[in-house]
């Protein structure tokens, strides 16, 4: 057999490099086939049932101390910002349902998620991306185990199902800032607070809240998994690995999070 | 030191490599290489750094696929089988990593723990902590048991790394650098471990290596990689006597100085 002749590297040379274009939809197409081994992979058996717990704990209960943070910390501001406002209209009394919706639907799923993106998916992309230069990812391949499985899958799904978990806990904590703020001001009860709040709040807008939190998630567990497993160039790639995490993360969290409101929107009357 | 005698070469072949190529961009790093293992020897792959010795044995694995050529390990075409034949093939070859590749979040027996009972499902909690025990041992590292892979040396890591594949009862191991950054002590005891490993598993190996003292105390045979291709395959001896201007400099740079 003549190989040098067929050999294909030297074709190669003779190619030219892909441009920027082709490039964007090599990358693109990677993307698709990334997600597509996720849905094929991410509910067949064998399970890694203990791994998702654990990827659940660590993206769930360690963001806690923040999340719990920030929604508070919004819930104040947001009324205290919003009261004047309101008072030049003498609707002060609209306040508690004015916050409880503002929360529900769009503040404590981005905020959630914004932060998540940040937390959580550099961290995903940094573990994962030093996996990748250090060779650990290559170790599971060659002991015939599946590390997409073990690595990729239980991430997604527990970025998946703790995101909406964390945007409901959010916006409870949040509304508790809201009612310290208003009880420094106005003589309510924390009864009639969440009463007023809770009323004006649709089955839509709870299930407008979850699917975002949902698709939030899974934007942030995918992203920080993508960049992570492909990562390459030893330290600097697992540096680029993390920030491209976050940075695309939150980028795709606003282009989903405009969609979404003009797709509900479609709903409410 | 003693050389170790050549095995027997009309053995059954456990890989055959034909004419394989390989290219990273325009850089040509295997060109038509062709390489025999067979049962029971342990094959020593020498080369300078960036020849592609690495490439070679990620090939053989399946972690990286050829340009052209044809790679059978076990019988098999290791680039025409689905990819449950190719994980079903990787638990009979072992691969040692140059650096261990111990995952750092897991203590030394989640390490070992990992492959086996992700491969034999059926395992109880009792034969699973036999066999980690056993390796360990094999390894001479049963005190580590519960340690990090952060708290061992170079040399611990690279034997729990070789624990870790022994776990499965390779047929064949694939040492990657196994002496690399070791001090002579250390170094010494890894060359025993591959001959302990080849004698007590009964395993067929192929052993990269730039380290001559590691080459000659290991290897029933030597491939030279020179240029993309072994120009020079045979006993230590038959290899390094020559006078090539590209392997002298070799053998004068390890024993001379």
């Amino acid at each position: 057999m003549d190989n040098q002749a067929e050999n294909p590297a030297i074709l190669k040379k003779q190619a030219r490099p892909p441009g920027k274009i082709t490039r964007m939809f090599l990358t693109l197409y990677d993307v698709c086939q990334f997600v597509t081994r996720f849905f094929k992979e991410g509910f067949l058996p064998p399970y890694e049932g203990r791994e998702l717990m654990r990827q659940c704990y660590d993206i769930g209960y360690r963001s806690l101390a923040l999340i719990s943070l920030t929604g508070f910390i919004t819930g104040i501001v947001f009324t205290k910002q919003s009261r004047p406002s309101l008072a030049e209209f003498g609707a002060t009394s609209w306040l508690p349902s004015l916050v409880g919706i503002a929360l529900l639907r769009t503040l404590a799923p981005l905020l959630t998620s914004l932060i998540a993106a940040g937390k959580v998916g550099s961290s995903i992309g940094a573990e994962l991306g030093s996996m990748r230069v250090t060779e650990q990812i290559d170790a599971m391949e060659v002991s015939a185990t599946n590390p997409f499985k073990f690595l990729v899958t239980t991430r997604v799904l527990a970025a998946t199902i703790t995101i909406p978990i964390l945007t409901f806990y959010t916006a409870m904590v949040g509304m508790l800032g809201a009612l310290l703020n208003v009880s420094l001001f106005e003589d309510t009860s924390a009864r009639a607070f969440f009463q007023a709040s809770l009323e004006q709040i649709t089955f839509l807008d709870i299930t407008a809240s979850t699917v975002k939190a949902i698709i939030f998630g899974f934007t942030i567990g995918m992203v920080g998994c993508y960049q992570g497993y492909n990562s390459s160039k030893g330290t600097e790639g697992v540096g680029k690995a993390a920030n491209s995490a976050v940075v695309i993360g939150m980028f795709l969290i606003f282009i989903e999070e405009v969609v979404s409101v003009q797709f509900f929107g479609l709903f409410r009357t | 030191m003693e050389q170790k005698k050549p095995t027997d070469m009309d053995q059954e072949k456990v890989i055959e490599i034909k004419g394989l190529y390989k290219s990273f961009g325009t850089y040509d790093v295997l060109k038509g290489v062709d390489l025999d293992l067979h049962k029971r020897e342990n094959l020593v792959v020498l080369g300078k750094s960036g020849t592609g010795k690495s490439v070679l044995i990620k090939i053989i694995v399946g972690l990286l696929t050829p340009d052209l050529g044809a790679v059978k390990v076990l019988g098999q075409l290791v680039d025409e089988i689905s990819y449950k034949e190719l994980l079903a093939l990787r638990l009979k070859v072992g691969f040692s990593f140059q650096n261990s590749a111990l995952y750092d979040s897991m203590t030394v027996r989640q390490n070992l723990e990992f492959p086996l009972v992700r491969n034999q499902r059926n395992l109880t909690k009792g034969e699973v902590n036999i066999a980690v025990e056993r390796v360990l041992d094999a390894v001479g590292l049963l005190q580590t048991i519960n340690q990090m892979p952060s708290e061992l040396s170079g040399g611990q890591r690279k034997r729990v790394g070789i624990a870790r594949t022994l776990i499965l009862q390779p047929e064949v191991m694939l040492y990657d650098e196994p002496t690399a950054g070791l001090d002579p002590i250390t170094c010494l005891e890894i060359n025993n471990l591959i001959n302990e490993v080849q004698e007590r598993f009964h395993t067929s190996s192929i052993v990269i290596t730039h380290d001559l003292t590691c080459a000659k105390a290991v290897g029933n045979r030597v491939a030279m990689l020179l240029d993309g291709k072994f120009e020079r395959q045979g006993t230590f001896d038959e290899v390094f006597n020559t006078d090539d201007e590209r392997v002298k400099p070799f053998y004068e740079y390890n024993f001379i100085q």
